[in-house]
């Protein structure tokens, strides 16, 4: 059963400051409306995209979204920052209306944008759940039947009477968290708010976040970055991309598609000429550029992801490819040696070639961030290219292992496949 | 699918909106978190003070000897036979429950615009609470007003409320639903164009002066030209202010087409603030 469909919600925003200049065009509006006349300034209006420059005075942050809901049903939302999303919670959650198109819902729907919404820092904390559950929509007697399970599920029962203003911010959190974990809404919409608070109660929040979508069969919507928590909560997703919807169905493959398309961007910056402020070597042979090809032709590399660095080199007297060794080293940004790559762990055995020697990966075990590669090119027995600190690479955020969970880089640059076993 | 296009939905959101879709029956839904506002506004005002609602007191009175030594002692305004201590702390309690209720709900959308971008409840009830949270305040003050009511009973002045006291109620919720009303039309103007938040800050203080509160209205009559003391005769807040007096205290003059005309008004200002205000809560957030 269908509980909530959106149908062509749209919604303008004006772009620039509010000031005298608006006037004329609220005036021009309200001729328009007084006429019987459609809101001229609905026909402008350029696409969702942040880096662009604009050429009109209104953007419009979503334009014709359209999908459904069922009941039960947990549907995650994703999207680059400026996407979109939050605009479509706050049309969900009733804080902001579309400027086009209609929501029909048959469930009450309650909306967790903020954690601790309404909280007073003057009143204890037992005060402030019932304020915030007040204004989440519980009734009293709602709260007072929770009022233990809450308590006992934020951790904070010390502090329960003291006011607010005492609190740490994490358990400030905790409680905020607890207040909304118990609302029971027809429709619950859940922006990031699982990002906060410590480890241990993060666990926390995504376990009740998955109680109250699998075992309490509630409807949700949810948007997040954290991709292993949308994937191990939602089973539908709707990827949002300037405003449009890019992409519906499977989770899975939004959850790619989303990845994908994070990091179609620089094609140009995939092409490194090596610096010449540290190169020595006789020029028999030479790096004339370095290619990046990553899962895809102009795809940047990502971890996890197949990637291909191909050196063409500038070979004018015709070396033979068994007499080239190429090494190169690849370095975190701090100078930390982290891989080194080399034709000499292999037996060479062609010949002749077309200048270009390539390196596979088949999944880049680099985490996210900048790498310095440094590059050495021997004919023989002498050097003939060595550039130390060649150019700078950098790897976008993806995943390395199938289960999405990923690796923070203060723990590691380097990642590699492994099993664990419990015995 | 043919089935689902008719179905009963429950609610449904959408840029449109009729001018009378007050939503009175959700508002009745919501009537916990109107209570739990009024008790947090009540609550934190007296959190660490000293003196905590005692500082309820201190501006009317001081404002009143102030009143008493400038309009009666060097401008003679004659009070009829009533001590214009008492004369004028009665005005000032009843303005001031009424300036309260407007300037604490004329920047409703400005000052919550943080809770309001977050989730939704129906706005009207913020500024119903800071109405309902005034009207305790207003009993404290009200308090103070009896405490002096009955020293000067006791010193020998002839004071003594009229049969009209009945209507003290009515006069409490005009009082109300002026200021409310008023106050959700500056606050639903004010979310986009800031230029009326300016006026509010000095027109209520002025207002004060063409409402009687410092003098009665037949000394307008005497005193002031023929249009002014229209004007105050008319303004409603007059009407308020001066019936108020007169079932206090037995002083100055009522009739029953100022009290129907001031009811009136104040019912139309306060069903048009809630109309203005219910078409501005839906899309404010994106102007405020």
């Amino acid at each position: 059963m269908t509980i909530l469909k959106a149908e062509n919600i749209s919604k303008q925003y004006r772009l620039g400051t509010i000031g005298t200049g608006t006037l004329s065009h609220d005036l021009n509006r309200f001729w328009h409306r007084v006429r019987g006349k459609e809101d001229p300034y609905l026909k402008v209006g350029a696409v969702n995209d942040r880096s662009s420059k604009s050429t009109t005075d209104y953007v419009w942050a979503l334009r014709d979204i359209n999908f459904e809901v069922k009941k039960g049903e947990v549907l995650g939302i994703i999207g680059k920052n400026g996407a979109g999303k939050s605009t479509l919670l706050k049309i969900l959650s009733r804080v902001t209306s579309p400027t086009t198109g209609v929501i029909k819902t048959k469930g009450r729907i309650a909306s967790l944008l903020e954690v601790g919404t309404g909280f007073h820092p003057e009143l204890t904390g037992r005060e402030n759940i019932y304020l915030n559950g007040a204004i989440l929509g519980m009734t009293r007697s709602e709260i007072t039947v929770k009022l233990d399970e809450i308590i006992d599920f934020s951790g904070c029962e010390m502090y329960i009477d003291t006011p607010v203003k005492r609190y740490s911010s994490g358990m400030r959190v905790r409680l905020a968290f607890a207040v909304a974990a118990h609302l029971e809404p027809d429709i619950l919409v859940v922006d990031e708010v699982l990002a906060v608070g410590d480890a241990e109660f993060q666990k926390k929040a995504i376990g009740k976040m998955q109680d109250i979508s699998k075992g309490e069969g509630r409807t949700v919507l949810f948007v997040s970055h954290n991709m292993a928590a949308v994937k191990s909560l939602c089973s539908r997703g709707i990827l949002l991309n300037n405003g449009v919807i890019d992409k519906t169905g499977n989770v899975i493959e939004i959850i790619e598609a989303y990845i994908n398309a994070n990091h179609k961007t620089e094609s140009n910056s995939l092409k490194k000429h090596i610096s010449n402020a540290e190169r020595t070597g006789n020029k028999q042979v030479e790096i004339d550029f370095v290619q990046f090809v990553g899962e895809r032709e102009g795809l940047a590399p990502t971890t996890g992801k197949p990637l291909t660095i191909n050196f063409h080199l500038k070979n004018p007297n015709n070396v033979l490819a068994e007499n080239i060794q190429l090494d190169f080293r690849i370095d975190d940004s701090m100078g930390n040696r982290l891989l080194w790559l080399s034709t000499s762990v292999f037996e060479i055995e062609k010949k002749a070639f077309s200048n270009i020697i390539s390196f596979k990966f088949e999944k880049l075990p680099l985490n996210q961030g900048s790498y310095i590669v440094t590059t050495h090119v021997v004919v023989g027995t002498q050097v003939a290219d060595w550039a130390k600190n060649a150019f700078r690479f950098n790897v976008e955020e993806g995943f390395y292992y199938d289960s999405f969970k990923q690796v923070v880089t203060n723990q590691t640059k380097v990642l590699t496949d492994f099993n664990v076993q419990y015995l | 699918m043919t089935s689902e296009s008719n179905e009963n939905w429950l609610y449904e959101i959408s840029a449109k909106k009729s001018v009378f879709d007050l939503n009175l029956k959700e508002v009745w839904r919501y009537r916990d978190l109107l209570i739990l506002f009024v008790k947090r506004d009540i609550v934190t005002v007296y959190k660490q003070t000293i003196l905590g609602p005692l500082w309820y007191l201190i501006q009317p009175l001081f404002t009143s000897v102030i009143f008493t030594l400038v309009f009666n002692n060097l401008g003679s305004i004659s009070t009829g036979g009533i001590p214009p201590f008492l004369f004028n702390l009665a005005g000032i309690t009843a303005w001031n429950y009424f300036k309260e209720c407007l300037t604490g709900t004329s920047n409703t959308f400005t000052k919550n615009q943080n809770i309001f971008g977050k989730v939704y409840f129906p706005r009207v009830i913020m500024p119903m609470s800071v109405t309902i949270s005034n009207l305790v305040k207003f009993g404290i003050q009200l308090l103070i007003f009896i405490a002096f009511y009955c020293y000067f009973v006791l010193s020998g002045f002839d004071l003594q409320p009229n049969i009209f006291l009945c209507l003290f109620p009515i006069y409490v919720l005009m009082m109300a639903l002026l200021g409310l009303g008023l106050g959700m039309i500056v606050s639903s103007l004010t979310t986009k164009y800031r230029d009326l938040n300016v006026l509010v800050g000095f027109a209520v203080s002025l207002l004060m002066y063409v409402s009687a509160v410092p003098y009665p209205l037949s000394e307008a009559r005497k005193k002031l030209p023929g249009y002014v003391a229209d004007f105050v005769a008319y303004n409603p807040l007059t009407q308020i202010i001066e019936g108020f007096r007169y079932m206090l205290l037995d002083t100055g003059s009522f009739s029953w087409i100022g009290f129907v005309y001031t009811l009136a008004v104040s019912i139309g200002l306060f069903l048009l603030g809630l109309i203005i205000f219910n078409r501005t809560e839906k899309s404010f957030i994106d102007t405020v």
